[in-house]
């Protein structure tokens, strides 16, 4: 097992290199050093301020030497300040993750458990009218772009209807509730269409299983058996999904904390992002990157751990 | 340069071949028999026919807007100007649908025309807007297909059949891309290439042809151990006729529900960048540009809702059809999965 887990592991070393390339090479390669500056001090700084960028920030070198020079500092994480707010950028996301967990994870659990429920009355009914219509509706809902869910939101229930205030955060104890309620429902509702499609197939798979026949035939009832059996092996189809959405909740939706003003990560990046502030948003690739390859070989070392053929395979 | 591909001649052209390539696609296809088997069951589909005729109908306006003509005066404009667009009236500021006067004018100033769909903070009418934006949602899907397409395909055909080194590292490629989440990874190459239509399309194609490649590297390898390919390998074929020749053409229906899919794709990402400040340049007349000029409007009063709510429409509309066209493309090629 030890074995296993260090062959996967020297796996993602490489990867995080690769990432780090690519971000380098987009960041730095594509872009002169007179524009980087330009981008950093402002177009109408006088040239003596950009090259004295330059040279601080070490881009007259040559690109191996600053490609060096930029892993070595990315591995300790040490993004450097943002242009803008001349923040430390490790300081700035360390603030931001607060507020945006507190939206991304019920926000994920609600949805998550709409999308179960709504799949599994969809293979029981499989092939009947409601399960046909209810697979166009989420081909429907994966057809409307998530800026407009949160402005309908925004506009009708906050701002016509006035039940939630319609932007702003603070921590104010259980008061703090009423800012996120609302970009909590989004968050569950803007993905139910495409995660109840994918465990509708997950299920739709498993319901064809032997085991599924021999319990009917048993005579346990239909309900019982999706309860038990269909829903847990579903489960690892989860597990896959928690994954791929790991990155975004800690890195946040940009779009709904930018809308409702929560002042969490996505509204860091948003921001970062409408200034032209490159070091937050080269950070937030690294890191959202790192996040995706560890919690890849997490789910590899566990799927390992609980099945000895991949082991050894 | 630069006025080669800004003449109109250049960009009929341009638009003709697209229109070639597909077509060259589904002929070419359609001598196979999997493929008019699929045609058979699409046929029998019917919510897969109207979202045909939906996706055709989108085209047809597209191509209006995109194919230009002489106007006899030394210019040239788009057939859509021509027969619709340069006869209706440019107002002042906001009108609402069908109203005689400008928005929320304390003497009830009166229009110059009707507007279907009212007018916009400029004055331009809502509907030629929303018209307008079949075409750039069409060029930029198009733009993006036409690089990120060969490309996920080709890296594909190349991992799956070679295997070995090539294998290992086209998979190491499409691995390290993919571990950047795609938003972000757009995010950065756009801050990188600027604001454009060309850039947008080179910043999209990149993140998609790793899905592609992905898909037809696995089919690939199932192909291969096919005895065809073997057959073929003993009647001395070289590599490139075998994976040109054979494979190919057994997994091009993979391609072209990847490519109906990715369509849609491309334009509910547009929506996303034109909110970021990083996609359509200002003043084009783009679906996404128009969504987010409507979210400032919202908290006006009056509430003006027009502008949001057509360009919304439009897209839903295209989207929506593209991805039960692609279902349907999907299960006609292989019923047994549905």
């Amino acid at each position: 097992m030890l074995n296993y887990i260090i062959r996967r592991l020297l796996y993602a070393v490489p990867i995080l290199f690769g990432v780090m390339i690519l971000t380098f090479v987009l960041f730095r390669g594509l872009q002169s050093a007179q524009f980087i500056a330009s981008q950093a001090v402002g177009a109408k700084a006088p040239q003596a301020a950009k090259e004295e960028f330059i040279k601080k920030e070490g881009l007259d070198k040559p690109l191996p030497q600053q490609l060096a020079r930029f892993v070595g500092r990315t591995m300790q994480f040490e993004f450097g300040e943002s242009w803008k707010s001349k923040r430390d950028v490790g300081e700035i996301f360390t603030q931001g993750v607060g507020p945006t967990l507190l939206i991304t994870i019920p926000g994920f659990i609600a949805g998550t458990i709409a999308a179960l429920g709504l799949a599994l009355y969809q293979v029981f009914v499989r092939n009947s009218l409601a399960d046909r219509s209810i697979t166009l509706v989420c081909v429907a809902m994966m057809s409307i772009p998530t800026v407009v869910y949160i402005i309908f939101f925004q506009a009708v229930v906050a701002l016509q209807l006035n039940y939630f205030p319609a932007s702003g955060f603070e921590w104010r104890g259980l008061e703090t509730a009423k800012f996120v309620v609302l970009p909590i429902l989004i968050m569950a509702i803007v993905n139910l269409g495409y995660d109840g499609r994918m465990f509708r197939a997950v299920f739709l798979e498993e319901v064809q299983q032997d085991y599924v026949r021999t319990a009917m035939a048993k005579g346990v009832p239909g309900a019982v058996v999706l309860a038990k059996h269909v829903l847990k092996n579903g489960l690892i189809a989860l597990i896959t999904l928690v994954v791929g959405r790991l990155p975004s909740l800690i890195m946040g939706s940009l779009l709904i904390e930018s809308f409702f003003g929560i002042p969490g990560m996505g509204n860091v990046l948003v921001l970062a992002i409408q200034q032209g502030d490159q070091p937050v948003v080269m950070a937030s690739v690294y890191l959202g990157a790192l996040l995706y390859i560890f919690a890849l070989t997490l789910t590899d070392i566990l799927y390992a751990a609980a099945d000895p053929r991949i082991r050894l395979s | 340069m630069k006025d080669f591909f800004a003449h109109w001649m250049t960009q009929n052209f341009l638009v003709l071949a697209g229109i070639a390539l597909i077509a060259w696609i589904l002929w070419s296809g359609a001598h196979h028999e999997r493929w008019q088997r699929a045609w058979v069951r699409l046929r029998a589909d019917r919510g897969g026919m109207i979202a045909l005729w939906v996706v055709g109908i989108y085209l047809f306006i597209g191509a209006l807007e995109l194919i230009h003509l002489p106007n006899g005066k030394g210019g040239h404009e788009s057939i859509l100007d021509a027969v619709f667009a340069k006869h209706v009236a440019l107002e002042k500021t906001y009108s609402a649908p069908l109203s005689d006067t400008v928005l929320s004018s304390a003497s009830g100033e009166k229009l110059k025309g009707t507007h279907l769909l009212g007018t916009d903070t400029l004055g331009k009418d809502v509907l030629v807007e929303t018209l307008k934006g079949c075409s750039t949602a069409l060029v930029l899907g198009g733009l993006t297909s036409v690089i990120y397409i060969p490309l996920g395909t080709l890296m594909g055909i190349l991992a799956g059949y070679f295997r070995r080194w090539v294998d290992d590292l086209v998979q190491y490629v499409y691995t390290t891309i993919a571990s950047v989440p795609s938003i972000l990874l757009l995010i950065s190459l756009m801050m990188v290439l600027g604001k454009g239509l060309f850039q947008m399309s080179v910043a999209i194609a990149f993140t998609s042809w790793v899905g592609l490649c992905r898909l037809i590297r696995g089919e690939t390898m199932r192909q291969s151990e096919r005895s065809y390919v073997a057959a073929a390998k003993a009647l001395g074929q070289t590599s490139g006729a075998i994976m040109s020749r054979h494979l190919l053409p057994n997994v091009m229906h993979l391609v072209l529900i990847n490519f109906v899919l990715g369509f849609s794709g491309v334009i509910l990402a547009e929506a996303v960048l034109s909110y970021l400040g990083v996609g359509s340049p200002v003043g084009t007349a783009s679906w996404g540009n128009m969504i987010d000029g409507g979210r400032s409007e919202l908290s006006r009063d009056p509430l003006i809702w027009w502008n949001l709510t057509s360009a919304t429409v439009a897209l839903f509309g295209l989207v929506l059809s593209l991805n039960v066209l692609g279902d349907s493309l999907r299960r006609a090629f292989d019923p047994k999965r549905g």
